[in-house]
């Protein structure tokens, strides 16, 4: 780890002004990329601004037909909130499948989201639950977010401060996981709102993305049986030494099915 | 009443409320006075020349002392790491022994080959300054698997080495292999890949280095599972030092599986630089660096044909390995995959005939030594593989098979094909256990039930033997061992009662300081807690070999025996001194020291204050203390063997494997301690699962690089990853040899899981016409093997 100035504010206010005052700042969430990057001096940041103590950051509230988690939430408050588990259980029992105990209890959902790794778990939640993610100076639509690999719609300097999840009829999220580092090799969302159903995929391409074909037919036949015939393109899926983008792809239809059942 | 810290009891083990609140010392728990810290620059090609080192921006860093490189050590003749087996080819060559420097001098052979090392003030301004140091590399093509390494135009990993072959070996006789094959009513063949493995002790290697001017002492602490190793071969083959100014400490060791047996580089670094820079030097390895490394293990792509007659009764057994020795010749590494290995290829049966020939490669690859097992596992695998595809080839019941063919317990000693002699052993008993214990009738409806869920089942045995306590020193010695494998102990009593074991053997993980209390208080009524094992430094045991290869207690619990015969006679003439009695009338009972027919009886205790207080010895007849040594060189090895049998549960959805339940019925001659025997079997148990389901080594085949280099990408068995374990043992069938009547325990888990929970998996997936898969079974590898054998999705 190459040495920086550590700095913890005690408010948004605070924290952005922060960053306008050095050359090279890092904004810290839970740590889990972050810290292990740095002690592998893949980064050097001048400044590393500590988000933990801001309290604009944190809590969860039930809020305008849906869930409102603070960005400093850690996996393990979301995976046991006991709002969370009666709104969105969906939501509680993605976080519970998030890497291991150690980092349930680190990671952060705004760090999750900020850091936009193709294998992480929340952006499929973002995307399926029609999120908006609320920043220092706007709102985003979930949809709008992700933008590409280890990429968002945030602007230089931009902070997360809030995640809003809208409540839908039903959902459920059906991972199957990287064995060493428990990522998602594929993690499929489904979501139901009324007449729409939602399949967000992540873990499978470059970024989380929504499977159209899916949601149409299952708009029309909610039933895991109604994907036996969907067929998922490998073009353009990830792929390294755990799975082939042709596995990703079968993948992809078998969790959507597990996540159709759960659906119940 | 049974003595309760005695042989045969649970005790609990006394070292780990040290080591579970954090009280243990490890290597890099020790800071002295003045130390500094060493980072090496390493070589990030698999392949490349050394052109120039600039080292001038990095010694005008914050707080660096100084860099050195391998020129350095060149110019005060520090030579290079010796191999410690030498094994000859076919034609009687000995086999191609390249220069090992502890820092690369003109050419860098393997991703993570020291090229410098940084000393400076502190750890992060070495690290800092190890990016400042300017290495010319000329990248060379690279040598990256054994197959491609031994292509004709492969590039040379050393440019002396034709063929990048460092020996072509074999053992057993051809002629008679060929004219029982040409008799074989049926042969079963079996191309197989043992994968190369990453060891991942818990703790990574570390070493620190200190010299003192006054005395011209030096020492080394060190990471290691045998100290007196190390002072043997840096000493004297490649510092230079006499043993008697060379101390090796190997403190508490968390964990080595085969991996900290070597000497390694960093370990005469650590104590040329000391001396060099006049201050204590300590380096320890990151996670990342002990990826790129620590010397890996297994690596064997094999091929074996198994001939029968029309009953399935094995007549002949067939085979040939490649196996990769990586870029130099780690310590024991020629051993591994031939006198480890082809040796246990009779594995429980009765093959009258056997051939293997053994081709060893250098690649551009990290040195590949013994892990956790060490060539047995390979031949293990092998064997239980080939048996299963021959099983059901034939039609035969895989356990029937394996009854038909095993050598009867009434045969014992059995002289095998290969070199071996078992001593006991009764393999029909250990699966007339297991089959019930896993209800082997009940299979079908198993089945059953899994396929209603949509899922596949299958059942797999590994029936494994496997040669520990190593070794016979006249045996290995000719076998090509350039060392004795003997152990030493010393047993010394202090005045009032207490005592101290001095033992040869190491313990970094393995519980020697209850498993060889518990021998000692069973001998002599002492209580555990008024019994020391002290292990691991040169200055304070005898000259010992250490612990690898499932020998601890074996030898080093056999040497300690040794040493307690001597402290009994001595303590006997004592005793009859004390008493007024015949040396002859005194005996031993309970731990008691009684003049035969009276009720006159002394405690050790009683005794051992009168050796250090011998105000009436008779001097000429005795002498006053009671402490005595002993070396115990075994006569054979011991053979610990037995019958394990995994259920999997397969996905065929995903491809994930579930290891449903698994059984293991071990015989290990006599149990000293049931408890730590059975943790030691669950930790083997979870090793192997770990290779059969998880565990891969990965380079590129081009660049050489590590792409399994973190834990993100290299799988670690976890605990939710494997299901509760059954675990039996019987002490029917003690060695015979040694004191003791114990085989070891330690690798046992490790040697058959691997093949048990593969055969499992196969089985599984025969219902697709498979027959066959290489380690790991990772979803995706399961996946394509069913989607291949689909016809539907063939056809796609």
């Amino acid at each position: 780890m190459y040495a920086f100035t550590y700095h913890r504010p005690k408010s948004v206010a605070d924290a952005v002004a922060l960053q306008g005052r050095f050359e090279d700042p890092k904004l810290l969430g839970g740590g889990q990329t972050l810290l292990p990057t740095l002690k592998q001096r893949l980064a050097r940041p001048s400044d590393l601004i500590d988000l933990g103590q801001i309290p604009e950051l944190q809590g969860i509230r039930e809020e305008a037909g849906g869930l409102t988690v603070g960005a400093f939430t850690r996996h393990a408050q979301v995976a046991h909130s006991d709002v969370v588990q009666r709104v969105i259980p969906a939501l509680a029992s993605l976080a519970e499948g998030i890497g291991d105990r150690q980092v349930r209890n680190m990671g952060t959902l705004g760090g999750s989201i900020c850091n936009a790794d193709p294998s992480a778990d929340y952006p499929a939640a973002v995307v399926a639950l029609k999120a908006t993610v609320r920043t220092d100076r706007r709102e985003i639509a979930g949809d709008d977010f992700f933008t590409g690999m280890f990429e968002t719609a945030l602007e230089p300097g931009e902070i997360v401060t809030a995640v809003h999840f809208q409540t839908p009829d039903k959902a459920a999220y059906a991972k199957f996981r990287n064995p060493a580092s428990r990522y998602a090799i594929v993690g499929v969302f489904v979501a139901v709102f009324g007449s729409e159903v939602r399949v967000a995929v992540t873990g499978a391409g470059p970024s989380v993305f929504r499977a159209d074909d899916m949601e149409a037919t299952l708009a029309q036949d909610f039933r895991a049986d109604a994907l036996n015939g969907a067929s998922v393109s490998a073009d353009g899926l990830n792929a390294d030494i755990h799975a082939s983008a042709d596995y990703r792809a079968h993948l992809v239809r078998v969790m959507a099915r597990r996540a159709v059942e759960a659906c119940g | 009443m049974a003595n309760p810290t005695g042989i045969g009891a649970s005790v609990r083990r006394r070292e780990d409320a040290r080591f579970l609140t954090g009280r243990g010392t490890y290597t890099d728990d020790i800071n002295r006075p003045g130390q500094t810290h060493a980072v090496f620059v390493r070589s990030p090609y698999a392949h490349a020349r050394i052109t120039g080192i600039d080292a001038a921006e990095a010694m005008q860093a914050p707080g660096v002392i100084a860099v050195l490189t391998g020129a350095d050590m060149e110019t005060d003749k520090v030579g290079s790491l010796p191999c410690g087996w030498q094994i000859h080819s076919k034609d009687g060559s000995p086999m191609k022994e390249p220069p090992h420097f502890p820092i690369a001098r003109d050419r860098a052979r393997y991703v993570g080959d020291a090229v410098a090392v940084v000393i400076a003030e502190t750890r992060e301004q070495a690290k800092d300054a190890a990016e400042l140091v300017m290495v010319d590399y000329e990248e060379l093509p690279a040598a990256v698997t054994s197959l491609k390494a031994l292509e004709g135009g492969a590039p040379l990993v050393h440019d002396d080495i034709g063929g990048n072959l460092c020996f072509d070996w074999h053992l057993g006789d051809a002629a008679a292999v060929d004219a029982a094959f040409a008799q074989a009513a049926h042969v079963a063949k079996l191309d197989l890949v043992n994968q190369r493995l990453v060891p991942n002790a818990m703790e990574p290697r570390a070493a620190l280095g200190e010299y003192d001017r006054a005395t011209g002492e030096h020492t080394l602490t060190t990471t290691s599972q045998n100290p007196h190793v190390i002072r043997l071969l840096m000493g004297a083959f490649v510092l230079g030092i006499p043993e008697h100014k060379l101390r090796v400490v190997a403190p508490d060791v968390g964990g080595g599986f085969g991996s900290k047996i070597f000497h390694y580089g960093e370990e005469a670094v650590v104590t040329w630089a000391a001396k060099k820079v006049g201050r204590p030097v300590k380096w320890t390895a990151e996670r990342s660096e002990s990826f790129l490394t620590d010397a890996h293990g297994r690596d064997h792509v094999s091929h074996a044909e198994l001939a029968m007659d029309k009953d399935g009764n094995f007549l002949a057994l067939r085979v040939a390995t490649i196996a990769n020795m990586g870029a130099y010749l780690s310590t024991f590494a020629p051993s591994i995959p031939t006198y480890l290995y082809a040796t246990l290829l009779a594995g429980q049966y009765k093959t009258p005939a056997i051939y293997a020939e053994v081709k060893a490669v250098f690649t551009n690859t990290v040195p590949v030594d013994a892990y956790r097992g060490a060539g047995r596992p390979e031949a293990c695998y092998l064997i239980e593989r080939l048996v299963e595809v021959a099983a059901a080839e034939t039609g035969i019941d895989k356990a029937e098979l394996r009854r038909r063919n095993f050598v009867p317990a009434s045969a014992m000693p059995y002289q095998t094909p290969v070199a071996l002699q078992y001593d006991t052993g009764d393999f029909a008993k250990n699966l007339d256990i297991a089959l019930p214990l896993v209800d082997y009738d009940g299979f079908a409806a198993r089945k059953a039930e899994s396929a209603r869920r949509g899922k596949l089942r299958g059942i797999g045995f590994a029936t494994y033997i496997e040669a520990c306590g190593i070794a016979p020193s006249n045996v290995a010695g000719a076998l090509g061992a350039r060392a004795g494998l003997y152990e030493s102990a010393e047993v010394r009593f202090h005045p009032t009662g207490s005592v101290t074991v001095f033992t040869g053997s190491h313990s970094h993980g393995q519980g020697h300081e209850t498993t060889f209390a518990q021998l000692v208080s069973e001998r002599f009524g002492v209580p555990i807690e008024n019994v020391e094992i002290v292990h691991g430094d040169t200055s304070k045991i005898p000259f010992g070999m250490g612990t690898y290869g499932s020998r601890s207690l074996a030898v080093g619990g056999s040497a300690i025996v040794k040493a307690m015969d001597k402290v009994e006679r001595k303590a006997k003439k004592i005793a009859a001194h004390m008493l007024e009695a015949a040396e002859a009338d005194i005996e031993v009972k309970d731990g008691r020291f009684v003049v035969a027919g009276t009720d006159k009886a002394l405690t050790i205790g009683d005794i051992a204050l009168q050796a250090y207080v011998p105000h009436n010895f008779p001097l000429d007849e005795l002498e006053p203390g009671l402490d005595e040594q002993a070396f115990y060189d075994p006569k054979n090895f011991t053979y610990p063997n037995g019958c394990h049998v995994c259920e999997v549960e397969i996905d065929p959805d995903t491809g994930v494997v579930q290891v449903a339940s698994f059984a293991a019925v071990d015989d290990f001659g006599r149990v000293i301690n049931p408890l730590i025997v059975e943790g030691q079997v669950h930790g083997g148990l979870v090793q192997g699962i770990g290779q059969a389901l998880y565990e891969n080594c990965v380079y590129d085949e081009e660049s050489g690089q590590l792409l399994t280099g973190s834990y993100m990408d290299y799988c670690m068995p976890r605990a939710d990853d494997v299901p509760s374990f059954t675990v039996r043992y019987h002490e029917d069938q003690p060695c015979t040899h040694n004191p003791l009547g114990v085989k070891g325990c330690g690798e046992a888990g490790t040697i058959g899981a691997s093949a048990a929970v593969m055969n499992a998996v196969v089985h599984a997936l025969s219902e697709y016409g498979v027959t066959h898969l290489d380690m790991p079974a990772t979803p995706e590898r399961v996946w394509q093997a069913i989607r291949r054998h689909t016809p539907a999705q063939a056809a796609e």
